[in-house]
């Protein structure tokens, strides 16, 4: 094709620094059109998100629906409960932080909010501890009606996140749901799996010294006996992730977790 | 010059970008094991590619040649953005589900391919017929591949059990490894196969014969 028009050489210099610069104005424009616009939407499906596995992991919502069975809604549902920050070192409800914009996650990242764990201490091997967590209570006249705390831990391939809910009585288990896990998908990833978590309701999370006492076992003790009241079936093919799942349980409910707040929780009501 | 039918049609059997090409198969083992979230991919692909090249080629006669491939790679990477951004706005759980793979979409070889091949050479219409078509051909194979592994492996298709699991008191046992990417493999060289049995013209001369096997005494 003949160049038609002499003074413009698309090669140059000129030409490289103009196309450059107006391609990136451009396209900045477009994306940042796009992030600014949709943020609040995102913002918003980001809470329902955490909301919506609050509840599934209390047992309140089903797994493949965003209504109960009465037909109440996510955020209906969700308003039953009070956000509260505790303290894990003392155990009591502490006003430090704002529990609407706290996130507990990031704080255990950050040396000035919380505490390093020794290996023995370490069980669920999530490396940092944060001074502050959340708890998520339900609250009925003359005390609490459900409690949900949440918990993470070390599986095989990665951490899995989740939430655990208990019953009013504060020692046995609502249930317990995970919403971030990478576990092999058909082993490990069956912690998802709806049949496996309904095990969970009713277990007991504490023996009589009021150590945690939860354990997945490949095998039930003899329905009735003591020791059955803590058992959950292991999952098969999948030993990393179960004894995961059963550290980061005990973890959690232990003395290092949230096991002084279940306490002083118990003792105030 | 192809005729635009041809552009259109050429890449869904003819040309196919996985089967034929072999490219982009990261995402069609990464997505495929469930059907929705093939088709949002899908979806994401098709319109990434055919605005692309559109884009592209609208801009092919002032772009400089020594800085072309930047100027492709960030006109894809915008439109992924804004696909990403809208995702997370309208289809939160798919979003989830999808993770990183929409972000990929980006180094996607199918999408760069066809913007440095085709865009960079024809007008802005018969570019987004091929990008369009390109991006159909990717969709075609990624979903035969969500139709083996979501049944196989988890019992159901969209969500909807169609063979109830041993897990879920049903009778069919699950193949865990459907759940896993290598399956997508084992599944895309026999569609590979399937296309190449019916269109003989797609099989590749061999590079090279293979010796017979000699004794060292014939070799001496």
């Amino acid at each position: 094709m003949p160049e038609s028009d002499k003074s413009f050489d698309k090669e140059g210099l000129g030409n490289i620094l103009l196309v450059a610069v107006s391609l990136c104005l451009v396209c900045a424009i477009v994306v940042s059109t796009a992030a600014v616009l949709l943020k609040p939407q995102q913002k918003l499906n980001q809470e329902l998100d955490q909301k919506q596995n609050i509840l599934r992991a209390a047992g309140m919502l089903p797994e493949d629906s965003n209504v109960d069975p009465q037909g109440r809604s996510i955020d209906e549902l969700f308003g039953q409960f009070t956000v509260r920050a505790v303290d894990l070192r003392t155990g009591r409800f502490t006003d430090e932080v704002d529990p609407a914009s706290y996130d507990p996650i990031k704080a255990a990242k950050d040396p000035a909010r919380s505490m390093e764990l020794s290996d023995t201490q370490d069980i669920a091997t999530i490396g940092r501890r944060e001074n502050v967590s959340l708890v998520y209570l339900k609250e009925s006249e003359g005390g609490v009606d459900k409690l949900v705390i949440p918990v993470r831990g070390y599986g095989l391939w990665g951490t899995l996140y989740g939430y655990l809910a208990i019953e009013g009585d504060l020692s046995t288990v609502a249930g317990l749901g995970f919403y971030s896990q990478k576990e092999t998908p058909g082993l490990g990833g069956e912690v998802d799996n709806p049949a496996w978590k309904a095990q969970w309701h009713g277990v007991s999370l504490f023996d009589q010294s009021g150590k945690p006492a939860v354990r997945l076992v490949k095998s039930r003790s003899p329905e009735g006996s003591m020791a059955a009241g803590y058992e959950v079936d292991a999952l098969s093919g999948a030993t990393l992730t179960t004894r995961g799942v059963q550290n980061l349980v005990q973890f959690w409910t232990g003395d290092l977790g949230f096991g002084l707040f279940l306490e002083n929780l118990k003792s105030t009501t | 010059m192809a005729t635009p039918k041809e552009v259109l049609v050429d890449p869904i059997f003819n040309n196919n970008p996985i089967a034929l090409q072999v490219l982009g198969i990261c995402s069609a083992l990464a997505v495929t094991v469930n059907m929705s979230t093939t088709l949002v991919m899908c979806a994401a692909v098709i319109f990434v590619t055919t605005l692309s090249n559109v884009a592209v080629s609208a801009v092919r006669n002032r772009v400089p040649t020594n800085i072309r491939i930047i100027v492709q790679m960030t006109i894809i990477a915008s439109l992924v953005i804004v696909v990403d951004q809208v995702l997370q706005a309208v289809a939160y759980d798919i979003s989830k589900s999808l993770s990183v793979f929409v972000g990929l979409i980006i180094t996607n070889c199918i999408v760069m391919g066809r913007a440095e091949a085709f865009a960079m050479q024809n007008g802005p219409w018969l570019s987004a017929l091929d990008g369009f078509g390109t991006a159909l051909g990717y969709s075609v194979m990624l979903v035969g591949v969500a139709l083996v592994r979501e049944p196989l492996g988890s019992g159901s298709l969209m969500g909807f059990e169609i063979l109830p699991r041993v897990t879920d008191g049903g009778w069919y046992p699950a193949n865990g490894m459907m759940l896993l990417a290598p399956s997508a493999f084992f599944i895309i060289g026999l569609f590979i196969w399937a296309i190449r049995g019916w269109k003989k013209d797609q099989v590749e001369e061999a590079d090279y014969e293979i010796a017979p096997n000699l004794q060292y005494k014939e070799v001496m």
